[in-house]
């Protein structure tokens, strides 16, 4: 890749403190992403892909080894507002309007008013949400709550994107539209966003990647590294394709290799 | 993506939820319970020929308010006062406990609990301390009382409102570098309005009761409290009954003013 690496994983590991002694969620995970990557972490629960993902956004510290975010310390990157984040949930703040829900982060980056306003309703009609910018989010649908969410994370156009399950509480049909309008939503914004996305989906995976990160659980290690060389842009067809099947295949395969090491050991 | 199609359903939603806010023939079942409870103490009181200083029919103790409408509303007001003001301090000083829990965790480890058992404890019956301290005859042992009363119930659920937000949304702020200021201001503060106004529909109440008992341990001659004891003292129970009518309607009407304060307040809780 001729990119530098924008996010770098360095020997980590990370130990929880639990009442039945110490449990390692990452033993020894070295990792590096490129700049603009989008990459999917995908592995069963328990194997440590929402903490790999929170120690990029200092949201939990390593045990030991380094997370360098664009050249600095995780904390840093956060105190510079380096990435935006969004949940399985998607933790709309309920008092608020739609739009002043996308206008948070700017509202606490001291961004005026005016300028607040048109970043939101112009993010709210990308996202296909222009007529909701007054609605309360109750009034929104589980998919619609989730594209406000996505918008409040873009509002002020950070260079990573975190991504926790964020489709994971949709219906199959919402999801893969999602997936669809996330993905033209990405290669449309400049400069375009790293994106680390979690998920339990193999096919979602696939589908959004440049890489495919399959973790195996207790203690979490990155397992194996599968390349996504489906073209770009990907549409409704894309999944159709025999080469989305062989890759698809390859990521299951290299899951159930987690499993059986799991059994064996 | 079907953008139109879902704005007419959100708008037809949002008017639905509207028009449930209030609806007129929402109040009939209660009226109608009010009235038939009212028309049997009415027929009882006939039937059985309660005397009159036990037990007045309500068309008596009407005909006793129609009679000074103007002495009574007058002393209620005096009363009422006393507990809107209580109210406020006790609301108030409540809101700030609540705001110094949540900034050091020390305060509420020895506040809350605290609090929590002071909320079931009768604190009217401190009362007569209350006139010992700061004198019988005057409003401030009545608003010290209520003070109190509404302190503890409003820190303790002004607490629990501030400390409701989820992990997800503190983890929001703290991916936005938000300062504490603004995770007070823009999370805790507004998640917890729902707890502060339910601590006044309960203050509201008990702001009125402690008011009114209060009186009864002294008082200035023209308060509901003191006029209700000293009617019933000499066996004039009509005339403390007509007081007791005016303290049920100072009472329902403070209660009403914080049902429509919290309607303004949070609009997007209307249409739930």
């Amino acid at each position: 890749m001729s990119t530098p690496p924008i996010i770098e994983f360095d020997r980590v590991n990370k130990v929880y403190q639990s009442g039945g002694g110490p449990v390692t969620a990452l033993l020894d995970v070295s990792l590096s992403i490129a700049t603009g990557e989008f990459i999917a972490l995908i592995g069963p629960s328990g194997c440590g892909k929402s903490t790999l993902m929170r120690l990029i956004g200092d949201l939990e510290q390593p045990s030991s080894g380094t997370v360098r975010v664009k050249g600095k310390t995780p904390a840093q990157a956060r105190l510079d507002r380096d990435y935006g984040i969004v949940f399985q949930a998607p933790v709309l703040y309920e008092w608020r309007t739609v739009r002043r829900n996308v206008e948070l982060p700017l509202e606490i980056m001291g961004r005026p008013p005016a300028e607040r306003r048109e970043r939101a309703m112009s993010l709210l009609r990308m996202v296909g949400l222009g007529d909701f910018g007054d609605a309360y989010p109750y009034q929104l649908s589980g998919g619609m709550q989730q594209r406000a969410a996505i918008a409040r994370a873009l509002s002020f156009e950070p260079s990573i994107l975190l991504m926790d399950e964020p489709f994971g509480a949709l219906d199959e049909i919402t999801r893969e539209r999602m997936q669809t309008e996330l993905l033209s939503l990405w290669s449309n914004a400049t400069p375009r966003p790293t994106v680390i996305f979690v998920t339990h989906s193999i096919p979602e995976a696939v589908f959004l990647a440049d890489r495919v990160v399959v973790m195996s659980p207790r203690p979490g290690r990155v397992q194996r590294i599968v390349l996504i060389d489906l073209p770009r842009p990907r549409v409704f067809e894309t999944r159709e394709s025999p080469r989305f099947f062989t890759l698809v295949t390859e990521v299951r395969e290299a899951l159930r290799a987690t499993e059986n090491e799991r059994v064996g050991a | 993506m079907s953008a139109p199609v879902q704005a007419t359903t959100v708008a037809r939603q949002a008017g639905q939820a509207a028009q449930k806010g209030f609806r007129l023939h929402d109040l009939w079942p209660p009226v109608l319970t009010f009235a038939l409870v009212i028309g049997l103490w009415e027929l009882a009181v006939w039937f059985f020929q309660i005397p009159l200083y036990l037990l007045p029919a309500p068309s008596q103790i009407l005909e006793t308010f129609l009679a000074r409408p103007v002495f009574l509303l007058r002393i209620g007001l005096v009363t009422f006062i006393n507990a809107v003001i209580g109210c406020a301090i006790g609301v108030s000083l409540g809101c700030l406990a609540a705001a110094l829990c949540v900034r050091w965790r020390v305060v509420a480890d020895g506040l809350v609990p605290l609090a929590v058992a002071a909320s079931a404890v009768p604190i009217i019956a401190l009362s007569p301390l209350m006139g010992i301290w700061l004198g019988s005859v005057s409003p401030l042992s009545k608003i010290a009382v209520v003070a109190v009363m509404t302190f503890f119930p409003t820190l303790v659920s002004v607490y629990r409102g501030l400390v409701s937000p989820t992990a997800d949304a503190l983890m929001l702020m703290r991916s936005y570098a938000a300062p504490q200021r603004a995770v007070f201001a823009r999370l805790r503060a507004p998640a917890a309005l729902p707890f502060l106004f339910g601590a006044l529909r309960v203050c509201a109440t008990l702001s009125m009761i402690g008011a009114v008992v209060a009186e009864f341990f002294g008082g200035p001659q023209n308060a509901l409290g003191v006029y209700i004891k000293t009617q019933a003292g000499i066996l004039r129970t009509r005339e403390a009954w007509s007081a007791i009518l005016v303290a049920c309607l100072f009472g329902l009407a403070f209660y009403l003013a914080v049902v429509l304060a919290e309607r303004a307040a949070m609009p997007w809780k209307r249409g739930r």
